[in-house]
């Protein structure tokens, strides 16, 4: 037996999650997990998806706010996103289907906590926070506090992700991310990599991160060391960083792919999104996602 | 138990469920119209698709009691009394149904596509119907009823 309310604001909501409680938004992993035997449904359960404090995406002079219950449909066609924070917009398109993308959310996506999840990495190179939020605290938790295990968040269970934060874009800045997959819809990423680049006045390198999905039990940060950064763009450099990534990777075999193969495919997707990347930076547009406009991944 | 009320085809129904039990099951049994098929049960396959407020969801894999106060359009909301909407006629006429399982989720993708890009691309339709698998594999049939669907909306 299963009790479920709809909140009606984000105070009913988080009262609710203090009494023991556990969110719903678009239900595509906890109502699809229950389904499957992963785990049961909760004994309380309150959906979020109404609440109006957690929608809109907002961009000032300093920071983007995206809430909690942005949708993956919202974020791949949002001016916003998709102009200056495109590694997301990138990810979200890829993300299951259309229905999938019309009820899972960002928060949800980040929350689930799954170390394959497509809007992970982007979140991690952008340099975003999770913000958390009880009936009586507020805190921002870096992408790396929160994920501490394949489906497992450092968050308490009375704290619901409100927000994801991130600063504003510098000039010269690009994002991108791709990922290996083999299909193009309902697919889970095989690997993937998002990237940073902003450009220096003469066209080198001025920042650049890297971040691998797939590949470690939580999203993983690639420390690019002086592989790229202070650099130009070329074929010694770009190898330089698919390298390194593959050397940070510590992939598992599974049913979709094998360890030395995920290691050896990563620093591929990581060497593509930093190209993507540089080139967005230079003011070339590439449509969402890099991974159709490129050719990368499933044909059809 | 939950009491909910769904609004399903501009009908409402009042429905006494457990809070777990899924959209699919819902429809089918407690409101029962059984156009909205049961597949893979686990949001892979898209027999199950309806539309929520006009967009596409897997009925299998979301809550009923979450439904509640949204408009839930099934198969049997699209024709006309005896008359079949464009996609339905055209599926029939090109041979986009074969064994005809998995056709009432691909109509309602279609639809909902169809609705938010009336002239769509062949890619676009295949992006649109990308949550809905076919076993027969009559794709081509079903592009290409879809193709002509929405030249005949226009």
């Amino acid at each position: 037996m299963t009790t479920f309310s709809i909140a009606q604001s984000l105070d009913e909501a988080l009262e609710a999650l203090a009494s023991g409680a556990r969110p719903v938004a678009g239900g595509t992993d906890l109502v699809v997990g229950s389904r499957q035997g992963k785990a049961p449904l909760p004994a309380t359960v309150i959906a979020i998806d109404r609440i109006d404090e957690l929608g809109g995406i907002n961009l000032d002079d300093n920071r983007l706010r995206i809430g909690a219950m942005v949708t993956h449909a919202q974020l791949m066609v949002d001016p916003i996103i998709a102009g200056q924070f495109s590694a997301i917009a990138d990810a979200a398109a890829l993300v299951g289907s259309p229905s999938t993308r019309n009820v899972g959310t960002l928060g949800g996506n980040v929350m689930n906590g799954s170390p394959a999840m497509d809007t992970g990495a982007p979140l991690v190179v952008l340099g975003a926070t999770a913000e958390l939020q009880t009936t009586s605290t507020s805190r921002q938790s870096t992408m790396d506090e929160l994920w501490i295990g394949p489906g497992t968040t450092s968050a308490a269970d009375d704290e619901l992700c409100v927000a994801l934060n991130m600063p504003a874009r510098p000039a010269n800045s690009g994002s991108a991310y791709v990922r290996l997959e083999y299909r193009r819809a309902m697919e889970i990423a095989v690997v993937g990599a998002a990237a940073s680049v902003t450009l220096a006045d003469d066209g080198t390198i001025a920042e650049a991160s890297v971040a691998l999905t797939a590949v470690a039990p939580t999203i993983l940060a690639v420390d690019l060391g002086d592989s790229i950064v202070g650099k130009p763009l070329n074929d010694a450099t770009l190898a330089a960083v698919a390298d390194v990534a593959s050397e940070t990777a510590t992939p598992i075999s599974d049913l979709r792919a094998t360890d030395r193969y995920r290691r050896h495919t990563v620093g591929v997707m990581a060497r593509r999104a930093i190209a993507a990347a540089a080139r967005r930076a230079d003011g070339e547009t590439i449509a969402i996602p890099v991974n159709r406009a490129l050719g990368i991944g499933a044909n059809s | 138990m939950h009491q909910m009320n769904l609004e399903v085809n501009g009908v409402s129904y009042p429905v006494v469920a457990d809070a777990s039990r899924n959209l699919l099951s819902v429809i089918r049994t407690e409101v029962g119209l059984t156009g909205t098929k049961e597949g893979c049960d686990d949001c892979e396959c898209g027999a199950c698709m309806v539309l929520l407020d006009g967009q596409p969801v897997n009925s299998c894999s979301y809550l009923a009691a979450q439904a509640e106060g949204r408009a839930i359009t099934t198969i049997e909301g699209l024709a006309e009394g005896d008359e079949l909407h464009p996609i339905q006629a055209k599926m029939l006429e090109l041979g986009g149904v074969q064994c005809g399982f998995c056709t009432p989720g691909m109509i309602m993708s279609a639809h909902a596509l169809l609705e938010r890009t009336p002239q769509p691309s062949e890619e676009e339709i295949r992006i649109g119907l990308s949550g809905n698998l076919c076993r027969c594999t009559g794709y081509a049939k079903i592009l290409a009823a879809v193709g002509e669907a929405a030249v005949e909306i226009r």
